[in-house]
């Protein structure tokens, strides 16, 4: 055996609360990011992401309880991430509990923000997302959550940020999100050639199959969707039990 | 039961005592000589980097108080690597309760990512951390340093070379993986350690 893919399901948290809607049974709040994480991590989910899109200093602070409480009733790994701009975030959300954090926009304005995190925590912690989009001249980061283009290529900024000592790459394909075609395999595929840490694929999962040629196509390490975990489109047990037919190394 | 956790500067000490509450424990979290020496069992966890943390426990002279304990003991990942005689990383003198050298991860092919991250199977278990346990269970695991096979050794994992997943000797128990962040699989082997203390 080897080291496990991984899939990961992503929640949106907003005043601390999943903005996606669910359609889980059994649960007593569908709305409470804890109660959902705990169900995934019940079907086996290898890990969760937690991304808060509140904007408030209030928000934050609801954040902060929220991972407080993750931390104590789920027993897998969890990264959280959105609006963490400085080292002190990142001391916050450790503190509450959090495995690893995701850096994004902040990284790409001050890339110095990942020697930071690194540096005091250990590269294991830092996993930097990257939204992208493929235009004549190649790919392009964005920032904002992909409202403001910017002029760092893809895969320059993505060796940057792992010579800086990301433990991490998290992918998001700006033209394959939402889109349910699949991942951006092609991409995915360089950026694992090109790298020397494991790259999580975001964006465009819409059948099992999506996850399969994330894994053999794309060659990633793990695979991040949240709606057709969300809505119950594709139930992690099933996912996992058809990848391992397929051949491929995962947990059940 | 009266459970201790080893209060020192290693991280992601309280997902321990987290997963200790999910089992019905609340664990005192210490580097008291005598509260550490009275526990009915004393966990050692925690994530770090060897020099700065065996630095640390030899200051407050921890190192001898850990290698003298009578009950049950649990490393975990740098707890692990910290009961062995001696890391690479650092080139650090550790606390000596297991034999064997620490060496760090060298890559032997381009999918060889150190560190070691993610979830892998354990085989060849032995002694009671592993009692009632089947063939293959995923454990989630960090590390970029790692513990040869030795005759300590208690569960092997492969990645780039076979390693000590698990040690047992004597009173001494270490996992190199963290059951506290390795869903019920983990759960049974915190369950199975602190039974051992009853």
């Amino acid at each position: 055996m080897a080291l496990a893919k991984r899939i990961i399901p992503c929640l949106d948290v907003k005043n601390g609360q999943t903005v996606k809607g669910t359609n889980f049974v059994n649960l007593r709040q569908a709305g409470d990011p804890v109660e959902l994480g705990k169900a995934y991590s019940e079907q086996g989910a290898d890990e969760l992401v937690y991304l808060d899109i509140t904007a408030s200093h209030e928000g934050r602070k609801t954040f902060t309880d929220m991972v407080q409480r993750v931390a104590a009733e789920i027993s897998i790994p969890f990264t959280v991430g959105g609006g963490i701009n400085e080292l002190a975030d990142v001391e916050r959300l450790l503190n509450a509990g959090a495995d690893k954090v995701s850096v994004n926009s902040a990284a790409l304005r001050r890339p110095q923000l990942i020697d930071d995190i690194t540096g005091h925590f250990g590269s294991q912690v830092c996993v930097v997302a990257i939204d992208a989009k493929e235009t004549e001249e190649g790919w392009f980061c964005y920032l904002n959550g992909g409202r403001i283009r910017t002029e760092r290529k893809l895969f320059d900024w993505a060796r940057e940020a792992c010579d800086r000592g990301a433990g991490e790459i998290l992918f998001t394909s700006m033209d394959h999100d939402g889109v349910k075609q699949g991942f951006a395999n092609e991409a995915l595929a360089r950026l694992s050639d090109e790298l020397s840490i494991p790259v999580i694929a975001s964006g465009g999962a819409g059948r099992k199959e999506h996850f399969r040629d994330a894994f053999l196509l794309g060659k990633s390490d793990a695979a991040l969707a949240a709606s057709v975990f969300h809505f119950g489109e594709i139930p992690i047990p099933g996912l996992k039990e058809w990848l391992k037919d397929e051949g491929i190394n995962v947990r059940i | 039961m009266n459970v201790a956790i080893v209060k020192y500067n290693a991280g992601n000490i309280r997902s321990v005592a987290n997963a200790l509450k999910r089992l019905g424990i609340t664990p005192e979290l210490t580097d008291d000589a005598e509260r550490l020496s009275k526990a009915d069992c004393v966990l050692f966890p925690g994530q770090g980097e060897a020099g700065s943390t065996m630095a640390y426990l030899k200051s407050r002279g921890l190192d001898r108080l850990i290698c003298g304990l009578k009950q049950p003991v649990l490393g975990i990942c740098i707890g692990q690597q910290l009961l062995c005689r001696h890391s690479e990383e650092s080139d650090t003198e550790c606390l000596g309760v297991f034999d064997v050298e620490v060496k760090r991860f060298q890559p032997m092919r381009h999918e060889d990512k150190v560190p070691h991250m993610g979830w892998n199977t354990l085989s060849g278990l032995r002694g009671d951390l592993f009692k009632g346990f089947g063939k293959d269970e995923f454990v989630y695991f960090v590390h970029s340093y790692y513990v040869p096979v030795n005759p300590c050794t208690s569960a092997v994992t492969e990645y780039i070379v076979p390693f000590s997943a698990a040690l047992h000797k004597d009173n001494f128990y270490a996992t190199q993986f963290h059951p506290e962040k390795s869903g019920s699989v983990g759960e049974r082997i915190l369950k199975n350690f602190l039974d051992l203390a009853l």
